[in-house]
C-alpha cells in the first residue's frame, strides 16, 4: 500500500480554499477550544506561581520547628503552651546540623506598643539576628540589633513600616526613640523595609528584640515558642528537616516508641497545601476549557459530513478512476486533521496573545507552560483524527456506481 | 484469437425489497482490441448494469469477464479500482470533472493514484493529453470556464492519460448539442482510427451506431443484435454538412 502524503495534502489544501469561509467557520471551533485552554492553565499556572512566589518571599528555605502536641500528666497539652522547645535545642541545631545556613530562636510576646500619646497592637518577636536573613527581612534605616545585645538583654529593638507608620508622625525620625512594651522601655536602633502583605498578614506589623530580653524581661520563661532555620539550599529542605528531628529526638530522649514532641515543617509542605486549591482551579478551568474543545471537534464532525455529502459525486469519480477505499478514507482524514491543526496553530497564538492581554490589561499573574500548549495542539489533532475518522470512513464506503450519478 | 474482452454469460441480479429484478440475463460476447463498438438499448435494457460490470465497478452475479484475460470476478474491490485505475478510462454523459479546479489537474487526476508517476511526470503527461484532444490552450482554465464540449474533452483526456486497454463511454453525447456531438465523435473516430484505441460506447442514441466499427443492441437484459458496421460514418463529414453557424 503506498500513500502520497504531499498529494493528499495539496487536496485536502485545495477542497478547504475552495470553501475559505465555511472552513474558517469551522476552524473557529477549535480556535476558540483551544485558546482558552491555553489561557485558562496561564492564568491557573499564573495564580499558583504568584502563591508560590509570596512563600518564597517568607524565604523559600525556611524550616519552623513548634512544640508538638505532648503529654504533661496524663493530659494532652495544646502546642502552644508546650515547653518543650529550649535554647539548647537551638544550640544543638546550630552546632551539628549540616544543611542549615541560619538559626534563630523565636520567642512571641503580644500587647500594646506605647509612644507618647500613641498605642497600638502589635507583637514583639524575640529573635537573633539571623531572622533577618530566614525571613527576608532588611534594614531600611538604622541597624539590627547584634548577638552581644542577646547577651547583654539590652532593651534594644528593630521596628515594623507599620508599627513606625503608627507610633511616630511623618518625618519624625524614630531611631533613638524610646517605645514602651508591657512596662519594659525599648529604644529603636533600626526600621525594617517594608514588605507588606503576605496571605492576609501584614508583615510589617512587627517589632523585632534580642530574645533573651523577650524571653527573659518581658515574658519570664526558659523555654522557646519556636526555632526558625534556613536549609542551605531548597534542595537540601528536606535532608535539614530529617537531621533537625534526630537531633532534637535525641535532645529530648525519646524512645523509638514515643512520637516527637515538636515539628518541623519546610515551607515546601506550606507551599504542597496551599498550591492544591489552586490546581484544583486550574483542573476545573481547564475541563471548561477543554469541553469548547470538544464542540469544537463536533463541528468539524458536522462539516465534514456535509463535505462528503456535497462532493458525493466527486468521490464516486475518484473511485471510478482508480481510487481505493483507503485512499478517499485518507482523503477526507487529512482534511479533518489540517483544519483542526490550523485551527490549532492559531488557537494556541490566539491564546499566548490572550493571556498576555490578561497580563497587562488586568495585571493578573500568568505563566504559559509549554508543555501545555504542545498539548492542547496534540489534542487538536487527535480532535481532528477523532471526528474526522466517521464522515471519512462513510465516504470511502460509499458504492462508485451510486456516487458517480448521485444528483 | 485473443480478446481484450471476454464475457461468457453474463448474469446480474439487484435485490428489490423482495423481488429479484434481473438487469443481465445472460450475456456473452467478446471484443478484439482496436475495435469501436456501440452498445445500445432503451432504458431498462440492462446497459447501464452492463457499463458498470464492463468497467469493473460491479461484479457478475453469475458467468465471466476477463479483462486482457484476467478473471475481474475473482477481485476485490482495492484490486479492481487498480485494475480500474490501469486498464480503464471512463467517460461519462455529465463529465464529473472536479469544480474549480483546472484542466491540467482534472487530467492528471488518475495518475494522482498511481504512485509510479511523479507530479512533474504527471503534469507534462496532462499537457500531452489536452493538446492530443485539442486543448492546449485551455490548460489552465477551470471547469467553470470551459464550454460543455471542452468540459468533455478534458474528460477524454483524462480517460486517455492513464493509457487505458478501453475507453468507456456512457451516453458521453448526451448533454451536448449537435454539432458539439459530432465534434466529440469525430474526436472518439480520431483516437479509434489514428491511435488504434478500442472504445465502447455506451448510448439509447441508435443515431450514434453509424459511427462505430460494431454495434451490439441489448434488449430486456440479453444481446438482440450484434454485427460489424463495415460502412462508418464519418462524423467529420457530418460536421461539414451542417449549416454554417453564425458564431
Amino acid at each position: 500500500m503506498s500513500v502520497n502524503f504531499g498529494n493528499l495534502f495539496k487536496i485536502a489544501l485545495r477542497a478547504l480554499s475552495n470553501n475559505k469561509f465555511r472552513g474558517f467557520l469551522t476552524m473557529l471551533g477549535i480556535i476558540i477550544g483551544v485558546a482558552s485552554v491555553i489561557t485558562m492553565l496561564a492564568i491557573g499556572q499564573g495564580s499558583k506561581r504568584s502563591i508560590q512566589d509570596q512563600i518564597s518571599q517568607m524565604g523559600s528555605n525556611m524550616l519552623s520547628i513548634d512544640p508538638g502536641m505532648g503529654m504533661m500528666g496524663g493530659v494532652r497539652q495544646d502546642p502552644s503552651s508546650m515547653q518543650t522547645l529550649k535554647f539548647a535545642d537551638y544550640q544543638s541545631i546550630v552546632a551539628q546540623c549540616h544543611f542549615i545556613s541560619a538559626a534563630t530562636p523565636v520567642v512571641n510576646a503580644s500587647g500594646q506598643v506605647i509612644y507618647g500619646a500613641k498605642n497600638a497592637p502589635t507583637s514583639v518577636t524575640g529573635v537573633n539576628p539571623d531572622f533577618l536573613n530566614i525571613r527576608k527581612y532588611s534594614i531600611a534605616d538604622g541597624e539590627m540589633f547584634s548577638l552581644q545585645n542577646s547577651k547583654q538583654l539590652d532593651k534594644v529593638c528593630v521596628i515594623g513600616h507599620t508599627v513606625d507608620s503608627t507610633l511616630f508622625s511623618a518625618g519624625e525620625n524614630p531611631i533613638g526613640k524610646i517605645i514602651r512594651f508591657k512596662n519594659t522601655p525599648f529604644r529603636v536602633i533600626g526600621v525594617l523595609t517594608e514588605k507588606g502583605y503576605s496571605m492576609g498578614q501584614d508583615q510589617d506589623n512587627i517589632i523585632l528584640a534580642p530574645y533573651s530580653t523577650v524571653q527573659k524581661r518581658i515574658l519570664a520563661i526558659n523555654y522557646l515558642n519556636s526555632i526558625m532555620v534556613s536549609a542551605t539550599y531548597e534542595s537540601v529542605a528536606d535532608s535539614a528537616k530529617q537531621e533537625i528531628v534526630s537531633i532534637l529526638r535525641a535532645n529530648h530522649h525519646l524512645s523509638d516508641s514515643q512520637d516527637n514532641d515538636f515539628s518541623v515543617r519546610s515551607q515546601k509542605d506550606l507551599i504542597t497545601m496551599l498550591s492544591s486549591t489552586s490546581d484544583l482551579m486550574t483542573i476545573l478551568l481547564a475541563a471548561i476549557a477543554g469541553i469548547s474543545l470538544l464542540v469544537g471537534g463536533i463541528g468539524i464532525m458536522n462539516i465534514m459530513y456535509v463535505s462528503v455529502t456535497e462532493r458525493t459525486r466527486e468521490i464516486g469519480l475518484r473511485m471510478s478512476i482508480g481510487a481505493r477505499g483507503m485512499d478517499i478514507l485518507l482523503q477526507f482524514l487529512f482534511e479533518a486533521i489540517l483544519l483542526s491543526v490550523t485551527g490549532g496553530v492559531i488557537g494556541v497564538i490566539v491564546g499566548i496573545g490572550a493571556s498576555l492581554m490578561v497580563q497587562s490589561l488586568f495585571a493578573w499573574p500568568i505563566f504559559i507552560q509549554w508543555y501545555t500548549v504542545f498539548l492542547s495542539f496534540a489534542v487538536c489533532t487527535a480532535t481532528g483524527i477523532f471526528f474526522g475518522w466517521y464522515p471519512a470512513r462513510k465516504a470511502a464506503n460509499l458504492d462508485p456506481i451510486e456516487a458517480i450519478r448521485y444528483e | 484469437m485473443n480478446y481484450l474482452i471476454e464475457v461468457k454469460n453474463l448474469k446480474r441480479y439487484y435485490k428489490v425489497g423482495t423481488e429479484t429484478v434481473h438487469a443481465l440475463r445472460g450475456v456473452s460476447f467478446s471484443i478484439a482490441a482496436g475495435e469501436f463498438v456501440t452498445i445500445m438499448g432503451s432504458s431498462g435494457s440492462g446497459k447501464t448494469t452492463l457499463l458498470n460490470l464492463l468497467g469493473c465497478l460491479d461484479t457478475a452475479t453469475e458467468g465471466d469477464y476477463y479483462l486482457e484475460g484476467i478473471s475481474v470476478k475473482e477481485m476485490n474491490k482495492d484490486q479492481r479500482a487498480m485494475l480500474r485505475n490501469r486498464k480503464i478510462g471512463f467517460v461519462f454523459q455529465s463529465y464529473n470533472l472536479l469544480p474549480k479546479t483546472t484542466a491540467i489537474e482534472n487530467v492528471e487526476l488518475p495518475l494522482v493514484y498511481n504512485p509510479s508517476f511523479s507530479s512533474h511526470e504527471r503534469k507534462a503527461k496532462a499537457v500531452e493529453m489536452l493538446e492530443n484532444v485539442g486543448l492546449g490552450d485551455r490548460l489552465h482554465h477551470t471547469s467553470a470556464q470551459l464550454s460543455g464540449g471542452q468540459q468533455q474533452r478534458v474528460a477524454i483526456a483524462r480517460a486517455l492519460i492513464n493509457e487505458p486497454a478501453i475507453i468507456l463511454t456512457d451516453e458521453a453525447t448526451g448533454n451536448l448539442d449537435t454539432r458539439t456531438s459530432y465534434e466529440i465523435l469525430s474526436l472518439f473516430q480520431q483516437l479509434h482510427q489514428e491511435q488504434g484505441r478500442t472504445i465502447i460506447f455506451i448510448t439509447h442514441n441508435p443515431e450514434l451506431a453509424s459511427f462505430s466499427s460494431r454495434n451490439i443492441v441489448l434488449k430486456d437484459g440479453k444481446i438482440v443484435h450484434d454485427s460489424l458496421n463495415t460502412n462508418i460514418a464519418s462524423a467529420q463529414e457530418m460536421l461539414l454538412q451542417l449549416p454554417k453557424q453564425d458564431d
